[in-house]
């Protein structure tokens, strides 16, 4: 789950690593940036519309994709040599993505972290989340638990480090920050990010089985302060639906 | 046709799982399921569930449940032995590699010996299905009874026994070095490392649950590029190596991505055997290539077909022949490993 700004790196060909017999890693850079996460987006697309026998399903990280497959179907140096022609000209624009506009709530016990995420970056809390609201910043990948997307990526003069030590319970909700990264906590979890504010939007509903998790890779996310007041009369009463503002 | 079971006392760590929450990784949601899926299959076999069903997983402790209504067919896999009262005070022994029908009333105490347990249900638990599975994930409380371990007083449904009592041969998984394919990150690590890796005797953990298996042994040092990645793609049976230079080695209920350097990942033929170590069992690990990995899988799949071919009618004289001569004999694989 480290999602530390990493050293810039060349543009390399794709490579193509196993990750055992049943799965594959299409490595693109260890790095964190839009321009290698658009080739990732745009890979997975491909993939999609390529429909290789054998292919079950895939999953868009930072700078990488994981393939899952079945071996009796495919052999991984068949399959390698078929996703390393995807990767280098995947030839499919990547798909629009959608623009959410989330309300939080970054007053008392919701924001416990705010006053030291300000003073490390220097500013006072209020003038830390004008500058977070203001931002548009795009869901890379998601994983840690249903629904967690990771939104990046932070400017330098918002970032901070992750807690030196990990809370053991993180409320289900808690809008966090570490290293470059944002999030939203779909479920109650241990966890060491930041907490700036709650959300009372719905990360990950299993009942919505056509679209369970809110975000998906490569959506872009402004999130909307809101009072304690508003943020109650929400919880509970909101959908999906009510948060997309462009498709 | 249905039949209804009624848990009496639920042991510990007892979940519904079928065989994994696919298409959905991309979202972050884990695959779960069975951390043995060939005795899960194996217990289903004895019940003439269908492929795919869901049973019970039973990891820690087994518990002991009633047939409240009609008569239902379970199958018993893995390391079990108990008793079915009937309501008229009869008592049968019981033990696994057995299809039982319980029939309307009796109770069944089980008690698990080593490694995990599976009970089969004739037509499969029914359970509505989360994200197109039953698998039960724990951490965000979704499949199925409600996300959570059975608890006393909790009702399962499964479908009414069509056949008599079966058994088979125990199925025993293979023994020696758990097989593993190198990388995606055994650049992260030096050749003195991955050598340390395969030669090392891993202890398991106390901490190891359906996530994952901590180990303990030698440590392995990182090269400059250290313990930590850009997150990446993780499945079961990926061996993380965190800073610390102890492996993780992931199981059903992981997280789908991860930040610590893998250096290789269990080939599928050998997670079964995976899901039997627990604290304080010793491992090694030998590296393989993809063609060796195919053939594991083709031989454990040959080895299930003959097992399942070999599932008979329960006769009073075979049933005594199969306890003293097969079940006894050969349900350990010895010390070396701690699996089955």
């Amino acid at each position: 789950m480290s999602d530390r700004r990493a050293e810039p790196e060349k543009p390399l060909a794709p490579r193509i690593l196993a990750l055992g017999d049943a799965a594959a890693t299409v490595h693109f850079a260890a790095q964190i940036a839009p321009d290698v996460h658009a080739r990732v987006r745009a890979f997975c697309a491909a993939l999609a519309a390529a429909r290789i026998v054998g292919v079950e399903e895939w999953a868009p990280a930072f700078g990488s994709a994981t393939v899952w497959y079945d071996p009796d179907q495919i052999a991984f140096a068949e399959l390698a040599l078929l996703l390393a022609a995807l990767a280098r000209a995947p030839g499919v624009e990547t798909p629009d993505s959608a623009l959410f506009e989330i309300p939080f709530c970054a007053e008392g016990d919701f924001a416990a972290d705010l006053d030291e995420v300000a003073r490390l970056n220097g500013l006072t809390a209020q003038d830390w989340l004008k500058n977070f609201v203001e931002l548009t910043l795009e869901v890379y990948m998601l994983g840690f638990q249903p629904g967690f997307a990771y939104l990046g990526v932070l400017p330098e003069a918002l970032s901070v480090p992750r807690l030196a030590t990990p809370r053991p319970k993180i409320p289900a909700g808690s809008v966090a920050v570490a290293d470059s990264m944002c999030a939203a906590y779909p479920y109650q979890s241990p966890g060491g990010w930041r907490l700036i504010g709650r959300t009372p939007a719905p990360l990950f509903d299993v009942t919505n089985e056509g679209r369970p998790a809110l975000l998906s890779p490569g959506d872009r996310v402004r999130w909307r302060a809101v009072s304690r007041a508003e943020f109650l009369a929400l919880e509970g009463r909101c959908g999906a639906d009510d948060f997309r503002i462009e498709e | 046709m249905s039949a209804r079971l009624k848990i009496l006392r639920p042991g510990v760590g007892v979940t519904v799982q079928d065989f994994g929450r696919r298409n959905f990784r991309a979202l972050g949601v884990a695959l779960s399921g069975a951390l043995d899926p060939v005795l899960l299959a194996a217990a289903n076999g004895l019940t003439g569930a269908p492929k795919g069903a869901a049973g019970l997983e039973i990891l820690l402790a087994a518990p002991e449940l009633r047939a409240s209504e009609g008569a239902a067919q379970i199958g018993l896999a893995g390391d079990l032995v108990g008793m079915i009262e009937r309501p008229d005070g009869e008592r049968q022994q019981i033990s696994s590699w057995r299809g039982v029908v319980l029939r309307e009333g009796d109770t069944l105490t089980l008690k698990l010996g080593r490694g995990l347990a599976y009970l089969g249900f004739s037509g499969g638990l029914d359970l509505p299905e989360i994200l197109g599975s039953r698998s039960t994930f724990l951490r965000a409380g979704f499949g199925g009874v409600e996300g959570r371990c059975l608890r006393a007083g909790d009702a399962l449904a499964c479908g009414a026994a069509e056949g008599g009592d079966v058994f088979a041969p125990p199925l025993i998984h293979e023994a020696g070095p758990i097989r593993f394919i190198l990388g995606p990150q055994d650049d992260h690590f030096s050749p003195e490392s991955l050598q340390k890796f395969v030669q090392a005797r891993w202890r398991v953990g106390p901490d190891s649950d359906r996530m994952g298996l901590r180990l303990i042994g030698p440590r392995l040092a990182h090269t400059m590029k250290g313990g930590n990645i850009v997150s990446d793609g993780a499945t079961p049976g990926a061996i993380q190596v965190p800073g610390d230079g102890q492996p993780i080695v992931l199981r059903a209920d992981c997280q789908t991505s991860g930040g610590y350097a893998k250096i290789g990942c269990v080939i599928s033929a050998d997670l079964p055997r995976l899901a039997h170590l627990a604290p304080g069992d010793v491992l090694s690990f030998i590296e393989v290539d993809h063609e060796k990995a195919a053939t594991a899988r083709r031989r454990a799949r040959e080895m299930f077909d003959g097992w399942r071919a070999r599932i008979s009618p329960t006769g009073w004289l075979d049933e005594r022949k199969l306890w003293t001569e097969n079940l006894i004999g050969g349900a350990t694989s010895g010390e070396n490993e701690g699996f089955r």
